[in-house]
C-alpha cells in the first residue's frame, strides 16, 4: 500500500517573525501567540504546500539536527496537526498553493 | 432647519489631540471633566463625532474592530462607531456614559498607534529619576500595588493603560487618564521607557531576567489591540519584537512593601552602571 503523503502549507492568517533562534507566530483571526522551537521552525519554514512533510523531515530536520528519523516524523506530524488545529498550517494530501510568499 | 451646533473638547492623550464634539452640553462637561487634565488647545489631528443613545448599562459583549472599506467599525453593545483613517473623521453613537466613551477612545488610539509602531500596554507605568518604569501582568499581579507602593517622589503615568510611543532614543511612555482600581488619572507627561517589569507577587523582591521569546510573549499577551486585520497584526508582532530589542524587560517579583521600589532603583542604577556589559536578551 502506497504511503500517503503529507502537504503542509502556512496560513495567510499569520504573523510571523524570527527572535533570538526562535519563531514567533500570531494568528490574526483569534490574536493566539506561539513561539516554535528550532525544529518546529525549520518545519514551518519549510512548509511551501509541495514539500512532503517526510521529505521536509528527511532533509531538513534529520539533516540539522541529531534526531531519530523516526521519532523525528513522529514529533512532526503531532507538531503539524496542533498547528493546523490552530489555523497556522494547511494540511492535505495533495500539494497546496501556499498561502504566504 | 436648524441643526443643534456642536461643542468640541479636544482631549490630547499621548501626544495626540483628538477633537471630540457632541451636541449635548451634559455630555460635553463630562468629557472635560474626565479628561480634565487631558484637554489641549493644540490643532486636533483626528475629529470624533458622539451621538447618543440612550444611556445604559457597559455592555459585555466582545468588541469587534474590523475593516469596511476605507473605514474602522468599531461595535460593542453599547457604542458603534465608524473612523476613516485617510480623512482621520469619525462618528460615535453610544450611550452617556464614560466607560464606553474610554472604550471607544482607548480602541482609536490602539489604532493609530498600531500604524506608528507604538501600542496601548496593559501596565501600570510611573516615572523615576526621570525615566519612566512599566509594570505589567494578569490582573491581581499588582500594578496597582506597585502605584500604591510608590515614593512620594514617584510621578503616576497610569495605573492600568501604558501608552508607548517609538522615539530616537528608544520608547518613551505617555500619562493616560485611564485609571484602573486606583481611580486616579495619570499625570499628562512623557519620559523615555526605562524598563519593562511582569509583575509576580512573592515572598521576597528579586529581578530576574527572560528571554526575547518570553519577552515577545509576555509582551503580547498584555498588548491592548482589538482589530482583525492581517496588516496591523504584522505590524504589531514587529513593534513588540522591536520594543524587545530595544528595552529592557525583566520579571520582578515583589514582596508588596515599599521596599520593591528600592530593588526598582538598584535595577536602574546597576543597568545603567554596566550597560556595555549587560548583554541584551538572550
Amino acid at each position: 500500500m502506497p504511503e500517503t503523503c503529507i502537504y503542509i502549507a502556512r496560513s495567510s492568517a499569520i504573523a510571523a517573525r524570527a527572535l533570538a533562534g526562535e519563531m514567533m507566530v500570531m494568528n490574526s483571526a483569534d490574536s493566539t501567540f506561539f513561539t516554535l522551537n528550532e525544529v518546529a521552525t525549520v518545519i514551518f519554514q519549510a512548509a511551501d504546500g509541495h514539500t512532503p512533510l517526510r521529505e521536509i523531515v528527511r532533509d531538513r530536520v534529520c539533516e540539522q539536527f541529531d534526531i531519530d528519523p523516526e521519532q523525528a516524523q513522529a514529533d512532526a506530524e503531532q507538531f503539524v496537526s496542533e498547528l493546523s488545529g490552530h489555523g497556522i498550517l494547511l494540511v492535505s494530501n495533495q500539494p497546496l498553493a501556499s498561502e504566504t510568499p | 432647519m436648524i441643526s443643534t451646533p456642536r461643542k468640541v473638547a479636544c482631549v490630547e492623550i499621548g501626544g495626540i489631540p483628538i477633537a471630540l464634539s457632541t451636541c449635548d452640553e451634559g455630555f460635553l462637561d463630562l468629557l472635560r471633566q474626565r479628561y480634565d487634565g487631558f484637554l489641549s488647545s493644540s490643532r486636533p489631528e483626528f475629529e470624533l463625532e458622539f451621538d447618543l443613545t440612550s444611556t445604559g448599562p457597559v455592555s459585555d459583549d466582545d468588541v469587534r474592530v474590523r475593516r469596511e472599506g476605507d473605514e474602522w467599525l468599531i461595535k460593542r453593545g453599547d457604542f458603534h462607531a465608524r473612523w476613516d483613517p485617510r480623512t482621520g473623521r469619525g462618528s460615535v453613537r453610544q450611550n452617556a456614559n464614560p466607560y464606553s466613551l474610554d472604550s471607544v477612545l482607548r480602541i482609536l488610539h490602539s489604532l493609530i498607534l498600531a500604524e506608528r509602531g507604538g501600542f496601548l500596554l496593559h501596565a501600570a507605568s510611573a516615572v523615576c529619576d526621570g525615566r519612566a518604569y512599566l509594570f505589567s501582568g494578569v490582573s491581581g499581579a499588582g500594578k496597582t500595588t506597585m502605584t500604591r507602593l510608590a515614593p512620594a517622589d514617584i510621578t503616576l503615568l497610569t495605573d492600568e493603560i501604558s501608552y508607548l510611543r517609538p522615539s530616537a532614543e528608544g520608547y518613551s511612555a505617555f500619562g493616560t487618564p485611564f485609571a484602573g482600581e486606583l481611580a486616579r488619572a495619570g499625570e499628562n507627561c512623557t519620559a523615555p521607557v526605562a524598563a519593562l517589569f511582569f509583575l509576580e507577587q512573592g515572598p521576597e523582591n528579586r529581578v530576574d531576567e527572560l528571554s526575547s521569546a518570553e519577552a515577545v510573549r509576555r509582551l503580547m499577551r498584555n498588548i491592548l489591540f482589538f482589530a482583525e486585520d492581517q496588516g496591523l497584526v504584522e505590524k504589531l508582532l514587529a513593534t513588540a519584537c522591536e520594543f524587545v530589542a530595544r528595552v529592557p524587560i525583566r520579571r520582578l517579583t515583589f514582596y508588596p512593601d515599599g521596599r520593591v521600589w528600592d530593588e526598582v532603583r538598584n535595577f536602574a542604577r546597576n543597568f545603567a552602571g554596566n550597560l556595555q556589559e549587560v548583554p541584551e536578551h538572550a
